[in-house]
């Protein structure tokens, strides 16, 4: 992380004195500001080595101020008694795309600070976490930050905490992260509120893995919770789930500084390092025991996280498929959430089809690897999995539009719903409902809490994909907030809309929709591309189909006139160099009938595709 | 060798820098005209050297403004083409001016030195439009020069510009009829293209409308067909035998010297077709000249791929067109490994292009869209061999 590792003697922690804990809070609550200041109080760093919420410690993640990845902070604290505590701090994601890593960080814990924004209010995803973090059992610490703001108003927060989440909030902290008021209180608090973790050091070793990522120095990393036994350097563990075994190379902690040590015991949480070379190796939610003596069953694990949103990614540069390839590889070394296979598009070319959490999961990869890999992407309108049933009785699972089978082999199709939850102040509600209800929901709840209003409805996943939190964030000023769990699949009227371009299919470009908006969204998509179609020697003809019925179409009609007024001497040099750069960019040129056209049409189309 | 040769001189300076040009011209207060004149031969010669032998058919004041180099500086370089190859083949000397008063008082001296042709820089026949070209010159100007070269020499053009902002195809359809009336032969009619780096481009000045632009094109060709001064190429029009045989050197892939600050050159050598190309800035021109003799910035073997992407380019521009049997001889390669086929075939059937026996020309169809029918015709090919060019080394 910061600094590499560094040793620490081995000090035995009574397990009465060790506290895990989370932090759950939406994004710009100031969960990773509390953070850092519980970090600086502890000295876990010196002034010089505190950079701004050390533990978000990806750029993306400091930039867009949102946490990605799981990480864990030992912190030593001496409390009112005297003694000194250990606090395992797991800071988590708070984006809904993530619940998944959400949950894994709360099983580690005993539990969690609800950090609210005293002059918000609770938001969904927060609602949805903390709600995890209760049926994790976790002792929940509400938390008022941001007292110092004039904004700030804990009497009716509380009071909304009461009533939508339905903890008591008598004892809720009030603090300011920012200038460091109430911090310690907070940790005293943690002291005194939260259970001890329970364990054996004498049973046989039962650690549940947490996370792994990969390490460009120590490989890879795994984080653990020690539950029962010891885990020590050098000692041969085995993977329950995978059976893998591995020899411990390291052992060590986060303060965040990375510190060695011999062992970890119950109760306490690390990393380990065994010269596993890939992060695949190890199944996240896996027991590790002792290979000698291994224990008779695994902790409870979870459900492997699966990939809900699907799109392609083409280069923008047909010559940067290669570079794709390898940065996608090394993106899925840290981050196995995300499934990739190859994928070959006549209007884009050479790319990936690729799986992720979520959207916001899809952005951060595509950002990551724009950023810090260099490449300039393109990404295809983002499809669920559908499930078609076949006349045959075969069920099939479609991720991609370009794999629909013949709408005469379909007996019927599902398409997953979710269940979405949306807090909005009162004076946006009505454009909320109306867009919930635009995109075929259905209203399940309605509260209100002072200003605020919760509503809760049953969406399709598609509608969602397709721009909603753009639109939601644009029609609510920003003010809503949305979170969504998967509920089932259900019978829809989906039909798959092609685009043609001079009556030949643009695959790129389909997409599955429902019946009634197949035909203003083809609409949209053909206008879009007559806008971007340069003209040509011959009339383009834009289609959209379903099956051979073609429900919009539009026209780039011929060029009338292209000709250079003068051509002498120099001229004739400029003009061959013209057209020499015009052959070299032939290779972004699509055929489409006795027409060319260039990728970036079909790309702009993609780009700027609402 | 026996190739015949065309000679074109650029000569860089204007009195006032147009905001449409983006030509290698240049205001200067002074110019060391001895040191210019000793430059420009010394270049001549340095070309000589190669070309020796060669009958010179043409040649070519060119610029900037040419009718401000002082005649002695002509004469110089009409004698010295004269000293170094003869110029008893040479049918066409022409030399571009601007109809201003004191240049074209000069029209008499530089018949008397040799020029036999005179390419007349009018653009406008209206005050407004001239001033919004940013003319030095007055239509009454104009209209004098016109006559003034019609007096003096048999042979000579004059140019002018059509879709400025806001120009109905009613009011070039009366200026082309006014220019009809006063023409001799030739005539260059071009409209009006906004190039980077211009004056107008910076303003972000636009010209007519697409549909204008293509509806004057059309009219421009047929009044002048009609007035029996059919267009030769994109935007010139002569009567027969009046075309300019030094542009139609160009476009037939003719060699030609280019002598002067930026000035484009071919020539072949033992069946290689090299292009040479001058050093663009005046001032580097001259001190590279004055030291080595030259101003070469560049040298470069074409690829006989090249030199029918040129050829193809340039020759579809004209109503002659392109003989495909002169085009194989010329690259040594056949006329499928140049156009593929297919391509070729289509076109055809769509009425851009018309081929009879070995001759390929553009249809009045194809010609108003002649850059989409190339680019189509060479270049959005991505499988065809023949597209692939070929570097060849110095």
């Amino acid at each position: 992380m910061i600094n590499g590792p560094s040793m620490n003697t081995d000090k035995k922690t009574d397990l009465c004195r060790i506290r895990n804990f989370a932090i759950i809070a939406h994004i710009d609550h100031g969960k990773s500001t509390l953070a850092d200041r519980m970090i600086q109080t502890c000295g876990g760093l010196t002034e010089r080595e505190m950079k701004q919420q050390v533990l978000d410690s990806m750029e993306i993640e400091r930039e867009r101020g949102i946490t990605i990845k799981a990480q864990t902070v030992r912190l030593e604290f001496k409390a009112a008694d005297g003694e000194i505590y250990i606090l395992n701090l797991m800071d988590t994601p708070g984006h809904v795309d993530f619940t998944y890593e959400v949950s894994r960080s709360l099983a580690a814990c005993e539990g969690s600070l609800l950090v609210v924004d005293a002059t918000q209010g609770v938001e969904a995803q927060t609602l949805a976490n903390v709600y995890l973090a209760i049926d994790n059992d976790h002792e929940i610490v509400p938390v008022l930050n941001k007292i110092d703001l004039p904004a700030a108003e804990p009497d009716r927060i509380k009071q909304q905490i009461e009533e939508v989440v339905g903890i008591d909030t008598d004892g809720a902290m009030q603090i300011s992260a920012k200038t460091g008021r109430g911090v310690n209180a907070v940790l005293q608090r943690l002291v005194e509120s939260l259970p001890a973790p329970t364990g054996n050091a004498n049973a046989e070793l039962k650690a549940l893995l947490v996370d792994s990522w990969y390490d460009p120095y120590l490989g890879v990393m795994i984080l653990v919770r020690v539950r029962d036994g010891i885990l020590r350097k050098g000692m041969k563990v085995r993977m329950m789930a995978t059976g893998a075994v591995y020899q411990i190379e390291r052992v060590g902690y986060f303060t965040p500084k990375k510190m060695i040590v011999e062992q970890l015991n119950p109760g306490e949480m690390g990393f380990v390092t065994a010269a596993i070379k890939n992060v695949a190796d190890t199944s996240v939610g896996d027991t590790i025991t002792e290979e000698k003596r291994p224990a008779r069953t695994p902790l409870a694990g979870f459900k492997p996280s699966v990939p809900v949103v699907f799109c392609g990614l083409f280069p923008t540069d047909t010559g940067q498929y290669d570079d794709l390839r390898d940065s996608l590889e090394k993106l899925h070394l840290n981050d196995a959430s995300f499934h990739y296979e190859a994928e070959s598009s006549a209007a884009l070319g050479l790319g990936f089809r690729c799986g992720f959490l979520g959207l916001l999961h899809l952005e951060i990869i595509q950002e990551r690897l724009e950023r810090e890999f260099d490449l300039d992407l393109i990404t295809t309108a983002p499809s669920v999995i559908y499930r078609i049933h076949m006349r045959s009785g075969d069920r099939r699972e479609l991720h991609n539009p370009v794999d629909m089978p013949d709408p005469t082999e379909i007996e019927y199709i599902e398409e997953p719903w979710i269940k979405a939850t949306v807090m909005v102040p009162d004076e946006f509600l009505g454009a909320v409902l109306q867009l919930c209800e635009e995109r075929r929901g259905k209203q399940t709840e309605l509260t209100y809490v002072g200003h605020r209003a919760m509503a809760v409805y049953r969406l399709p996943l598609n509608e969602v994909v397709f721009d909603f939190y753009d639109r939601l964030k644009s029609i609510s000023r920003g003010y809503a907030s949305f979170d969504y769990e998967l509920e089932d699949y259900t019978s829809s009227e989906l039909v798959k809309v092609s685009i043609l371009v001079n009556e030949e299919p643009v695959e790129a470009l389909s997409f599955i929709v429902h019946e009634k908006h197949a035909e203003p969204r083809g609409r949209i998509i053909c206008e879009k591309l007559k806008g971007l179609i340069p003209r040509q020697l011959f009339k383009i003809a834009i289609q959209a189909a379903i099956g051979g019925k073609i429900i919009a179409r539009a026209t780039v009609g011929a060029m009338r006139k292209d000709v250079t007024a003068k051509c002498y001497g120099g001229d004739i040099t400029r003009k061959k160099k013209l057209l020499e750069k015009q052959k070299r960019g032939k290779k972004r040129m699509r055929q489409f009938g006795n027409v060319e056209i260039p990728q970036t049409a079909f790309l702009a189309a993609l780009k700027t595709s609402d | 060798m026996t190739n015949p040769l065309a000679i074109y001189f650029h000569w860089p300076f204007c009195q006032s820098k147009c905001p449409y040009c983006d030509f290698n011209s240049h205001v200067w207060r002074e110019i060391d005209q001895r040191a210019w004149r000793r430059a420009l031969i010394s270049e001549l010669d340095f070309y000589a050297m190669q070309t020796q032998g060669r009958t010179v058919r043409s040649v070519y004041f060119g610029g900037g403004t040419p009718s401000l180099m002082p005649t002695k500086t002509v004469k110089a370089l009409i004698e010295a083409i004269h000293n170094r190859w003869g110029l008893a083949a040479c049918e066409e000397i022409t030399l571009e001016a601007n109809p201003s008063s004191s240049e074209t008082l000069k029209f008499k001296a530089l018949k008397e030195i040799g020029i036999n042709r005179l390419s007349i820089g009018v653009q406008a026949l209206n005050d407004d439009a001239l001033t919004f070209l940013g003319r030095a010159h007055s239509s009454k100007e104009a209209l004098e020069a016109i006559d003034r070269a019609a007096n003096t020499f048999d042979k000579f053009s004059f140019d002018l510009m059509y879709g400025l902002p806001n120009q109905s195809i009613g009011s070039w359809r009366s200026a082309l009829r006014r220019a009809l009336s006063i023409a001799n032969g030739h005539l260059s009619l071009y409209e009006l293209t906004i190039e980077p780096g211009t004056e107008f481009f910076k303003h972000n000045i636009k010209g007519v409308t697409d549909k204008e632009s293509a509806n004057m094109f059309e009219m421009t060709r047929a009044m002048m067909a009609d007035a029996g001064m059919p267009a030769y190429e994109v935007s010139n029009h002569a009567k027969p035998g009046h075309e300019s045989r030094h542009n139609l050197n160009y476009w037939r892939g003719g060699d030609y010297l280019g002598i002067g600050p930026g000035a484009h050159g071919r020539i072949t050598i033992s069946n290689q077709c090299i292009a040479t190309h001058q050093i663009h800035n005046p001032v580097r021109w001259l001190k590279k000249v004055s030291l080595i003799g030259h101003g070469t910035a560049k040298h470069r073997n074409l690829s006989p791929y090249e030199r029918a992407l040129e050829l193809i380019m340039t020759g579809l521009r004209t109503r002659e067109g392109i003989d495909m049997a002169y085009l194989e001889i010329l690259t040594g390669l056949t006329r499928n490994r140049l156009i593929n086929p297919s391509r070729l075939s289509h076109c055809i059937e769509a009425g851009f292009l018309k081929n009879s026996g070995n001759i390929l020309t553009a249809t009045e169809v194809g010609i108003i869209r002649l850059n989409s029918v190339l680019e189509t015709l060479l270049v959005a090919d991505t499988q065809y061999a023949g597209g692939a060019t070929v570097e060849t080394g110095q």
